[in-house]
């Protein structure tokens, strides 16, 4: 059995972080693997910074990841990205980032300006996969997919690919959203090949 | 079968398999899900929503005196209103068991507050439990019901964020019906007439010392020898996190029967453990009772008391070890502070608002609360459940009293008005105060994510109810000067607030809107319609002039290469309030 990995996933409320940390969970359990995830509601839904915790291997005791411990941060969003790159584990930690921007109030307001620079700035310190989600995402029609595909990117990656996650999504995504989902899901773990 | 559940799933669990038949709540953050979870067992459980806290558990004081099993969830702040019912309750004691659910918020994420509840326990004198994970959740109710039977107490089981939020496998059990127990009528048991009270208050301290028996015995209060030359004794969340850091190289104490506090087991503990800590978020329940008994520990001298502990703070301050995290620059983040959602409702009222001079907003809790940031900046405090409308109340006496030019605007959302506001409006009335009441109907209650109330016309399992009428209460309550509008026709909107300030008597004004990301009912669309609408910029007509971004509304954003306002079409909820601030009709509604 693998010592315990944790996969740190953040966005921005509505995002779909929830979604595909459920189905990870899911299919992490399924694997024979302890699990425990973490994540926070409530306020921070409202578009704010969204966080959720995923740790498995034999034994797991927290559900929280603590800062420098996360072996793969994956975020739906660049500066949400750089906001917990402090969580990622220094060395080994790989982060996987969507080049998808979602300004914040104050960058909408005018009162600070979003950085340009940070996937520059993350991947001259730490190991980064940039994942194109959004075009991959429209490419499909499904402009709501996003999640979906970076979770595909994120699997493959985590080397988590040995498991027949179809059949995951097939139990937690509703019959209406389940064809769109597994195209997304195909084309997330294709594009990081 | 084993399933991976959630704190709050599990303990929703816990009351199937424990045999309980009825549940009441009142949503809040991060106890929500506890009832949301409950309503899914049709068949079994009765689960509702009261409309507040108090409500909840006087139904579950009641189910339970009439000799059914019964359970009461809520959040930290939620048990400060049903705070009068709990300590009679403990009085009384219960005939079927009673479970009450304190679900608190260390690190405040949700919340007003940072209060531990665990006080509460002892002070109400009641026992408490507190899961260290979700099978714990599952197992605790179980074996709260038959703690509250055997002694005739409700039971608190106190949960944190973290593990009404954290998700770990539960073995799933069946469920064991229990059957009712007789109601037989007793006036020296079940009411608190003093003479009752002096009485229950002898049997209460009796009842303890089986409690406290009870815990210094529980299997919940567990412990496991490893290397002895340090003791941990730690509950919760906490718990998880120093097995974590720690692993083998300690010996632990957990405590999940918190109160009675088991002081046998941990005297036993601690005389055979070298340096003993005692690792708890927020307060020093623990710790200062551990003090008090003199054992010598570490805990707040060496642990933070505000905010989550986390397995790096324990590393950090216990056992020295500092690691090196990757060199970000913290001035190149941005803040992401929540807002409202694109073509929420409540936004076109804090536009109008902040728009005015000489008001005091008085504010509530809910989504609305964000109406005080930027760049709407449209509210001057928001203190609890209906405060809105009662410091409101209190805050007009005084500018009356000193003579400032302040009007007063109560702001208060549909879901908190049936919780507390309507008797913080009819002292506005009885009292006489001049101020406005404001209630943001938007048909259901919104930030905890969608829960019914009695405004709603459906139960929380999702059965037709009768509808609770928001402007024949106001007028019932004797408010003269009631208008019900659409908040998000601006005109009319501005008109409503001209006319309330001009009238020389308190008014209401109903902002009547469904909340953006609400699914409509059958009755929301018999009356608001089905509105699939987006807005666009009309490029050639923009003149930048940002109007319509200083409705901060999160579809749209500023171009500073082309000077233009962009609306995103994927977040565009077609509320159309940017296309009425426009001062060029350069936003228009898309007829693609």
């Amino acid at each position: 059995m693998v010592k315990a990995k944790s996969i740190l996933i953040v966005g921005v409320g509505g995002q779909g972080t929830l979604l595909a940390s459920k189905i990870l969970t899911q299919g992490l359990m399924e694997m024979g693997f302890d699990v425990k995830m973490s994540e926070i509601h409530g306020m921070s839904q409202r578009g704010g910074s969204v966080s959720a915790h995923i740790r498995y291997g034999e034994k797991i005791y927290s559900p929280v990841i603590s800062e420098g411990e996360a072996d793969i941060l994956i975020s739906f969003e660049e500066m949400e990205t750089y906001r917990w790159l402090n969580y990622l584990k220094p060395g080994t930690g790989i982060a996987i980032i969507n080049n998808y921007r979602l300004p914040s109030a104050p960058v909408l307001t005018g009162q600070m300006d979003y950085p340009e620079d940070l996937i520059e700035e993350i991947s001259e310190i730490a190991n980064a996969v940039v994942v194109n989600a959004r075009d991959i995402a429209l490419e499909l029609s499904f402009a709501k997919s996003m999640n979906i595909v970076l979770l595909g990117a994120l699997i493959k990656i985590a080397g988590l690919d040995n498991m027949d996650w179809e059949n995951i999504i097939r139990s937690i995504v509703p019959e209406k959203y389940l064809e769109g989902n597994l195209k997304a899901f195909a084309a997330g773990m294709h594009s990081v090949i | 079968m084993k399933q991976l559940m959630t704190g709050n799933e599990a303990i929703a669990r816990g009351a199937y398999e424990a045999g309980i038949r009825f549940a009441s709540a009142y949503p809040g953050t991060p106890s929500t899900e506890i009832l949301e979870n409950i309503a899914l067992y049709k068949d079994d459980i009765v689960a509702e929503w009261a409309p507040n806290e108090k409500v909840a558990l006087e139904a579950v004081v009641g189910y339970s005196i009439a000799g059914g099993r019964a359970i009461a969830s809520m959040k930290q702040v939620g048990l400060n209103v049903a705070a009068d019912p709990l300590f009679s309750f403990a009085y009384t004691g219960c005939n079927g068991s009673a479970v009450i659910v304190t679900a608190d918020e260390p690190g405040i994420h949700s919340s007003q507050t940072e209060q531990d509840n665990r006080y509460y326990a002892k002070m109400a004198k009641l026992p408490m439990l507190e899961p260290t994970d979700s099978q714990q959740a599952k197992d605790m109710v179980i074996a709260a019901c038959e703690i509250s039977e055997k002694y005739r107490t409700p039971v608190i089981i106190r949960m944190t964020t973290r593990i009404c939020h954290s998700k770990s496998i539960v073995e799933l059990g069946s469920r064991r019906e229990a059957p009712n127990k007789e109601y037989k009528k007793d006036i020296w048991q079940y009411t608190t007439m003093p003479a009752v009270s002096r009485k229950l208050r002898f049997e209460l301290e009796e009842r303890l010392k089986g409690l406290t028996r009870e815990s210094n015995n529980s299997p919940f209060n567990d412990i496991e020898w490893n290397d002895k030359s340090i003791g941990i004794i730690a509950n919760g969340i906490a718990y998880q996190y120093a097995k974590e850091v720690f692993g083998e190289e300690a010996s632990y104490l957990r405590i999940g029967f918190s109160y009675p506090i088991p002081m046998e087991l941990i005297k036993e503990f601690a005389s055979r453990v070298d340096t003993l800590y005692v690792i708890e978020e927020v307060e020093p329940f623990l710790e200062e009772e551990i003090r008090a008994a003199g054992i010598a520990c570490h805990g707040k001298d060496i642990l933070p008391g505000i905010g989550e502990l986390s397995p790096r703070i324990m590393e950090e301050k216990i056992k020295g070890v500092k690691k090196e995290l990757l060199p970000t620059k913290p001035d190149k983040v941005t803040n992401r502070p929540p807002v409202l959602c694109a073509g929420c409702a409540h936004r076109a009222v804090f536009y109008e608002l902040g728009k005015r001079k000489d008001l005091f907003i008085s504010g509530d809790i809910g989504c609305y609360g964000l109406g005080a940031l930027p760049p709407l900046n449209a509210m001057d405090t928001c203190i609890c459940m209906g405060a809105s409308v009662s410091a409101g109340h209190g805050a007009a006496k005084a500018f009356t009293e000193y003579d400032v030019k302040k009007h007063v605007v109560s702001v208060i959302g549909d879901s908190t008005f049936f919780h507390s506001g309507m008797t913080s409006l009819l002292n506005v009335i009885y009292n006489k105060s001049k101020t406005i009441t404001l209630i943001l109907d938007n048909r259901i209650t919104g930030m905890t994510g969608h829960q019914d109330h009695p405004g709603t016309g459906y139960t929380a399992q999702g059965e037709e109810s009768q509808e609770a009428d928001i402007e024949k209460i106001v007028k019932a309550l004797g408010v003269n000067h009631v208008r019900k509008i659409n908040p998000l026709q601006l005109n009319e909107l501005h008109e409503a607030i001209d006319t309330a300030l001009e009238t020389p008597e308190p008014s209401v004004i109903i902002a009547r809107w469904p909340c953006a990301l609400k699914k409509l009912s059958a009755k929301d669309k018999e009356e608001f319609g089905e509105y699939v609408k987006r807005y666009i910029v009309k490029k050639e007509q923009c003149i930048g002039c940002k109007k319509c971004i200083r409705t901060g509304c999160p579809a749209l954003r500023f171009d500073k290469a082309s000077k233009k306002t962009l609306i995103d079409p994927i977040m565009c909820n077609g509320c159309s309030l940017c296309a009425q601030v426009c001062p060029v009709d350069a936003i228009v509604l898309d007829q693609k």
